[in-house]
């Protein structure tokens, strides 16, 4: 053979061998690349079949679906209670809201909806004046809503909510307020000025270092004392306070963690161009730091949701708390019935931190920087 | 004699108890186009950072278009909008799109409408030879169109100097070409250039001076025929031979 070759005619281009892609090239390289393999995959196969087997038999063939009372649950045999939840339901949502005042917590998620959704498109312009509408403008009116004492809307005081409508107040005003305060935080602890730096770091340490509970404790029953005579602070208001507070500890740590993945030829890069420190911050670090923390910050935000149900050890009702207090109910009192609140209340948490996580997703590979795919 | 761009006054400077730049005297006149080479960690790039104050000097002074750089961050920022620089690794922002790139700073330091900058932008896209690639991201681009892109963004805040650290040391080497044409380009309309690098070439064919610099020092500057037909220094005569094979 001589050391010189020179190719005449490309090798032809084909199709791969069968079995290594498509469906059953899929099957054979994730599922039963090898005998270990293959054993988990029919053993983690069954132990799922009969979980939801389970489930399925006890939430759907061998539930009670109508009845009035205990006695259609209290059935031998007898799987979820479901016309317990019928029954109990509109009380989860609304708490101890007055009846005939329900159709402004609803009016209130609407509206709240409504405007959330498009927000939620990226296709959708108008970003701006919504994201006004949605921080400024919104609030006020879902305020004014709920607590009413305005345009001959009869007041409801705070300690009437619950249900899922407080656990979505505090969620959501936790949420809102946790991640702008977190970014400032974050911000400052990054800071040249040594007080900022300090104070941040003195906040996020002290807040990342005491229990939720604790906080919500001290807020429920410390502060009142310290405050003067004749002032006092809603006892919602002040879970609310202390639970964005508490978050935007946490907040503050996962930005904290992006920031610190922007290079620092980025920096310089906008420095150089004669931005100002704050607009190199502002327009090109904390865009990239955000997109980084995103699993983080909604890992924070799905906590917080899920947080939201220890307002119960301050006597506020929240979604999980009233489903709690239903169960107490002598008229309901049969074997299923707890199972049946218990399940009703993970659905619900599942579906909301499942919609959060899912969204994020969505978000971070739309904002993934072309090119790195 | 021309008006001084850059002038260097007895500089030094030290990271911690490193004399990373010492005693460095240089003036720069307009529409000079000046190239540092030397060795690794001899400062070179420390020296063309200090000129936008990336780096600070502590001792001696440093005059830019006739500002002195000092703690005066109104008067620093004043510099950094009429000084371009362009790094070894591009530091494009990879957020946004190339024309974003491009219109950031004139947007919002120049306070352009986004029409008029965009227009800036596209006509130095077209400079550097790729307008078609403006709505793409930076990550889309090969090395050496991101090289260019950084330099159009660059030029999109008009400098009056460009700063040039290393810009083809990450590129691969058939990329190199294009990103030399470019400056090539900019060197002959007259633009001020301190360019750090290694291509030789480069400074034969567009150098006013070349700087030689070792263990933080100006070792030898002189006019590229001389400095590489007749290096004085046994320093630059022992580096000339190790890069030119």
């Amino acid at each position: 053979m001589s050391m010189a070759y020179v190719r005449d005619r490309d090798a032809p281009l084909r199709a791969p061998p069968v079995g290594t892609a498509g469906a059953l090239g899929w099957l054979r390289e994730n599922l039963f690349s090898s005998l270990g393999n293959s054993l988990l995959t029919l053993l983690l196969a069954v132990a799922i079949g009969y979980i939801a087997w389970g489930v399925l038999d006890w939430a759907v063939l061998r539930a009670v679906w109508t009845g009035a009372d205990r006695a259609a649950c209290a059935i031998n045999n007898a799987g979820a209670c479901w016309p317990f939840v019928w029954e109990k339901f509109p009380q989860w949502i609304f708490g101890f809201y007055p009846i005939s005042e329900r159709w402004r917590p609803v009016t209130a998620f609407l509206i709240g909806a409504a405007a959330l959704v498009p927000m939620l498109m990226p296709g959708l312009g108008a970003k701006k004046s919504n994201a006004l509408f949605l921080l400024v403008v919104y609030p006020v009116i879902a305020f004014e809503l709920l607590a009413g004492g305005l345009f001959g809307l009869p007041e409801v005081e705070t300690t009437s909510w619950g249900g899922l409508t407080v656990t979505l107040v505090v969620a959501v005003t936790g949420i809102v307020f946790s991640l702008p305060l977190g970014i400032l935080l974050a911000l400052g602890r990054q800071s040249s000025l040594p007080i900022i730096r300090s104070a941040s770091v003195a906040f996020i340490e002290i807040w990342r270092g005491v229990p939720l509970v604790t906080v919500l404790f001290m807020a429920s029953v410390m502060l009142p004392l310290f405050l003067p005579n004749g002032v006092s602070l809603d006892k919602l208001m002040r879970a609310i306070v202390g639970l964005s507070l508490f978050a935007s500890a946490y907040m503050a740590e996962a930005v904290r963690g992006g920031l610190q993945a922007v290079t620092k030829g980025q920096t310089e890069a906008g420095l150089a161009l004669g931005l100002s420190r704050w607009q190199t911050t502002l327009k090109i670090v904390l865009p990239q730091a955000l997109r980084i923390s995103i699993p983080n910050i909604v890992g924070i935000f799905i906590g917080l949701f899920k947080d939201t149900t220890l307002v119960l050890v301050v006597s506020i009702y929240d979604f999980l708390g009233i489903i709690n207090a239903g169960l107490q109910d002598a008229k309901w009192a049969a074997p299923q019935t707890a199972n049946t609140g218990y399940f009703v209340a993970a659905l619900v948490y599942f579906a909301f931190c499942f919609a959060m996580s899912r969204y994020a997703l969505f978000t971070e590979r739309r904002l993934e920087p072309a090119g790195r795919r | 004699m021309p008006q001084t761009a850059v002038q260097f006054i007895g500089v030094n400077k030290w990271f911690g108890s490193f004399h990373v730049l010492r005693d460095i005297n240089l003036d720069v006149a307009q529409g000079e186009r000046i190239v540092v080479c030397g060795p690794s960690g001899s400062g070179k790039s420390t020296l063309i950072r200090c000129i936008n104050r990336l780096e600070q000097h502590q001792e001696g002074r440093i005059i830019v278009d006739g500002v002195e750089i000092n703690d005066d961050i109104k008067a620093i920022e004043e510099v950094r909008r009429d000084v371009g620089m362009v790094f070894q690794h591009f530091n494009l922002f990879p957020h946004l799109t190339v024309l974003e790139n491009c219109t950031l700073a004139p947007i919002w330091v120049r306070k352009l409408p986004k029409r008029e900058a965009d227009a800036l932008a596209m006509r130095f896209l077209e400079r550097v030879r790729i307008p078609e690639q403006s709505n793409k991201y930076p990550g889309q681009l090969s090395g050496g169109q991101q090289q260019r892109v950084a330099i159009a963004r660059a030029l999109c805040m008009t400098p009056n100097i460009m700063l040039f650290d290393e810009p083809t040391s990450a590129l691969d080497p058939e990329m190199v070409k294009e990103v030399l044409d470019t400056m090539v380009t900019l060197a002959s309309e007259g633009m001020t250039m301190l360019v750090v690098t290694h291509e030789m070439g480069f400074a034969r064919q567009v150098a006013d001076r070349v700087i030689f610099m070792d263990q933080g020092q100006i070792v030898e500057m002189n006019a590229p025929k001389e400095f590489f037909g007749n290096p004085r220094s046994e320093r630059t005569r022992l580096f000339l031979s190790q890069i030119l094979r």
